[in-house]
């Protein structure tokens, strides 16, 4: 009896070494050598793996950021440049500041702007509708608000506004990864820079119809009319196929496009209100200029500008 | 009884409107007539805002060598070349005709009489059809000239002329099969010659008994043709589906139906092929149905290419207060129109009002894994998997279960116990590895 215990034990005692060794040997053999800055990097990254890099997920982006010999190519949207100059320290490399990105839905066309034409009762989906036909209002370019893009959305930014039937960006949890812009069949949205204290004017519209059919599918359309484009002081507009577009980068935010738009269809967003802002202005420049100022120069009304946002701010 | 093999649904055929007579559509007031009314490149119009036209005058020429001329309806004054929206609201060119008289081109042979003659050599034929602008009236509207001209190193054995109808609703081919029975197979021979075969056969499905007692008489007289009866089984008007159903073979996936040696063509098509060859008359009107179960008038109409639908339903009492959707095809494959002041093309085959209750989608539920919609699929494709693929984006999968071989005819949505809108995720995704698959053969 003990004999067989004896022999069962030193038997796998010895298959065991024996089998040790081997593993050790082809452990050896293979061994895959790692980056190990790879580990650092990734660890860095917020992990969302949302793609919105251009590559596969946050593992994928610290590969490649090892890999590179310089991160100007190399952009984290969801982590932004707080993430960016962590991989740059624990890299080495320099890193030029991004201006933060955000989601920006260009279509204003809210049920009472553009009426419907027929009802939709298909799959709840705009890439199955833009399949199918033009959509269920007279405007064959904007939104189709069966929200795609809030089930792109992995932040939950973008939420369907039941009222308008149109996307809501939220700019606090929007991380600009894209992928809302990705999921759009039709193009409506676009990332667009965040601007100063989110201050944004852009061209609410993707319209390329003529303006008499643009007027009749939608009160608020881009009718190409060029006005904003003869105003605009910086040349940040240009108007191609009856549709008007701001380059953010021109942009200076003078908001002389805004006024002159006859259909509205250019948005400036998170402005102080209009009305408060021509009475809150002289209010706050004359105490501190308390010099009679023959007139509002162009050079006092941006220093005006900020000094009237807290103000109405409190008001809301 | 002869049918296709796998898949297949039975819905109630519904032809309601079977018993009445073709007659003429009123002329319209003014004419739109759409240079796409044909699969390919659209028609470039040849006359100017002003120009008298007669009917029958060409008004466009093919921009292309799959594209089709375009003639006018009517007679009358050009009023305006514009854009107008098409049934699914989607931007076509068109020219507008002011109608006044209706002053035919002498060259076109009015008379009743029938031409059993086939004067024209094959060349001649394939050329003269292609002048006439006649296109495929089953659906798809190809250009029928480039369908009776086999690429290089393909032989066809035999021509197959397409009588199912198996859509519901329809009569428009029945219709024609039991009017112009004579010129239909006049048609169908005209079209052996211009292919060089000499075995034709007509399907038609066992509904249309009467169609299949006329063609069955008059068929004799004309040497090679035969008339096939066919199981009822929707989807049997495809074309892959009638060639298997036929012939028994199989037309091969990404093949296309030359490769099993067979030509297929529309009732309405040969109609249009007999008039062309034999009356000298291009194709500038069609053969429609007006039906539903809610519609006040069962009617079949032969309106001239360019009225506007909005017309056609006036005159049929307007559209039914209970219709929720207006369908222009089948209810199967058939689309709601978006537009109802889109004017009638070669190609419409009908104007069908549905009620709130036919179209009614009920609530979609998981799938139970019941294999009804494998079963059901006419192409033998899985579509449960096909749709969960394509919700889950995956297109290298999608085109590895053949994906671009669906029809679209719809058995899997309506075999779906579980109510899945199979066929809507199915459509998308086919367009969208279609897509792929086009970028990738322009790269190479």
């Amino acid at each position: 009896m003990s004999t067989v215990v004896i022999f069962t034990v030193v038997s796998l005692t010895v298959l065991g070494l024996l089998l040790a060794v081997v593993l050790f040997i082809v452990a050896q053999k293979f061994k895959v050598q790692e980056d190990p800055r790879i580990d650092v990097v990734a660890a860095i990254m917020p992990g969302a793996n949302c793609g919105g890099c251009g590559h596969a997920g946050c593992r994928a982006f610290a590969e490649a950021a090892v890999k590179a010999e310089n991160l100007d190519s190399l952009f984290c949207p969801v982590g932004g440049n707080e993430t960016m100059k962590k991989v740059a320290g624990a890299l080495g490399f320099e890193v030029k500041e991004k201006a933060p990105m955000v989601a920006v839905v260009r279509c204003n066309g809210s049920c009472t702007n553009r009426a419907k034409t027929n009802v939709y009762d298909g799959v709840s989906s705009c890439a199955v509708k833009a399949s199918l036909y033009t959509g269920d209002t007279g405007c064959k370019w904007g939104c189709l608000g069966e929200g795609d893009c809030t089930r792109a959305c992995a932040f939950g930014a973008i939420t369907m506004n039941p009222e308008t039937g149109l996307p809501v960006v939220d700019e606090e949890k929007c991380t600009s990864c894209g992928a809302c812009v990705k999921a759009c069949p039709k193009g409506v949205i676009e990332l667009r820079n965040k601007g100063p204290k989110s201050r944004r004017v852009y061209v609410s519209c993707v319209n390329k119809d003529k303006g008499a059919v643009t007027r009749k599918a939608c009160k608020v359309g881009c009718i190409g009319c060029t006005k904003c484009e003869k105003v605009c002081p910086f040349g940040a507009i240009t108007v191609e196929n009856n549709l008007s577009y701001i380059d953010f980068n021109k942009c200076k935010m003078c908001k002389k496009c805004v006024e002159v738009c006859p259909t509205g269809a250019i948005v400036a967003l998170n402005f102080p209100p209009k009305p408060a802002a021509p009475a809150a202005a002289p209010a706050a420049a004359k105490p501190a200029a308390p010099a009679p100022a023959p007139a509002a120069t162009p050079a006092e009304k941006p220093a005006a500008a900020p000094a009237a946002t807290p103000a109405a701010e409190e008001k809301k | 009884m002869k049918t296709f093999s796998i898949g297949g649904v039975h819905p109630n055929d519904n032809k309601i409107s079977a018993d009445a007579a073709i007659h003429d559509f009123d002329i319209p007031k003014v004419a739109y007539i759409s240079m796409a009314q044909h699969l390919g490149a659209p028609a470039e119009p040849i006359v100017a805002v002003g120009d008298k036209v007669k009917v029958g005058q060409q008004i466009a020429k093919p921009s292309g060598f799959i594209s089709a001329p375009v003639h006018s309806s009517v007679s009358g004054t050009v009023k305006a070349i514009d854009t107008i929206k098409d049934l699914a609201g989607n931007p076509c060119k068109a020219v507008i005709i002011d109608v006044e008289g209706d002053e035919w081109l002498e060259t076109i042979d009015r008379s009743e009489k029938i031409e059993s003659e086939i004067k024209l050599e094959p060349k001649e034929i394939v050329a003269k059809i292609a002048e006439c602008g006649v296109v495929g009236l089953g659906g798809a509207t190809f250009p029928t000239n480039v369908k009776l001209s086999p690429p290089p190193g393909k032989k066809a054995e035999f021509l197959i002329i397409n009588g199912a109808e198996c859509e519901p609703y329809l009569t428009s081919d029945y219709r024609l099969l039991i009017e112009k029975s004579e010129e239909v197979i006049i048609g169908a021979a005209i079209m052996m010659k211009a292919l060089g075969v000499t075995k034709g056969f007509i399907g038609i499905e066992e509904n249309k008994p009467e169609a299949i007692k006329k063609l069955s008489a008059i068929a004799p007289k004309y040497a090679g043709i035969e008339v096939v009866t066919l199981k009822k089984k929707y989807p049997q008007g495809g074309e892959k589906q009638l060639i298997k159903a036929v012939t028994g073979r199989e037309v091969p996936s990404k093949g296309l139906p030359i490769d099993t040696g067979s030509v297929v063509q529309n009732v309405g098509t040969a109609f249009a092929v007999y008039e062309a060859v034999q009356k000298n008359k291009p194709l500038f009107e069609g053969i429609m149905t007006v039906t539903g179960d809610c519609s006040s008038a069962q009617k079949n109409f032969r309106h001239r290419v360019g009225t506007p639908m909005s017309e056609i339903m006036a005159a049929c009492g307007g559209v039914p207060e209970d219709a929720a959707k207006v369908i222009s095809g089948g209810p199967m494959m058939g689309k709601a129109m978006a537009n109802l002041d889109a004017p009638t093309l070669k190609g419409t085959s009908s104007i069908l009002y549905l009620t709130a209750e036919q179209t009614k989608r009920k609530e979609e539920s998981n799938c139970i894994r019941c294999g009804k919609c494998v079963s059901a699929c006419p192409m033998g494709l899985e579509p449960y998997l096909l749709n969960k693929l394509g919700r889950a984006g995956r297109m290298d999968d999608l085109e590895a279960h053949f994906v671009y071989d669906c029809i679209e005819c719809g058995c899997c949505s309506y075999s779906c116990p579980a109510y899945i809108p199979l066929l809507d995720t199915i459509r998308l995704s086919k367009q969208r590895v279609m897509g792929i698959i086009r970028a990738r053969a322009a790269k190479k």
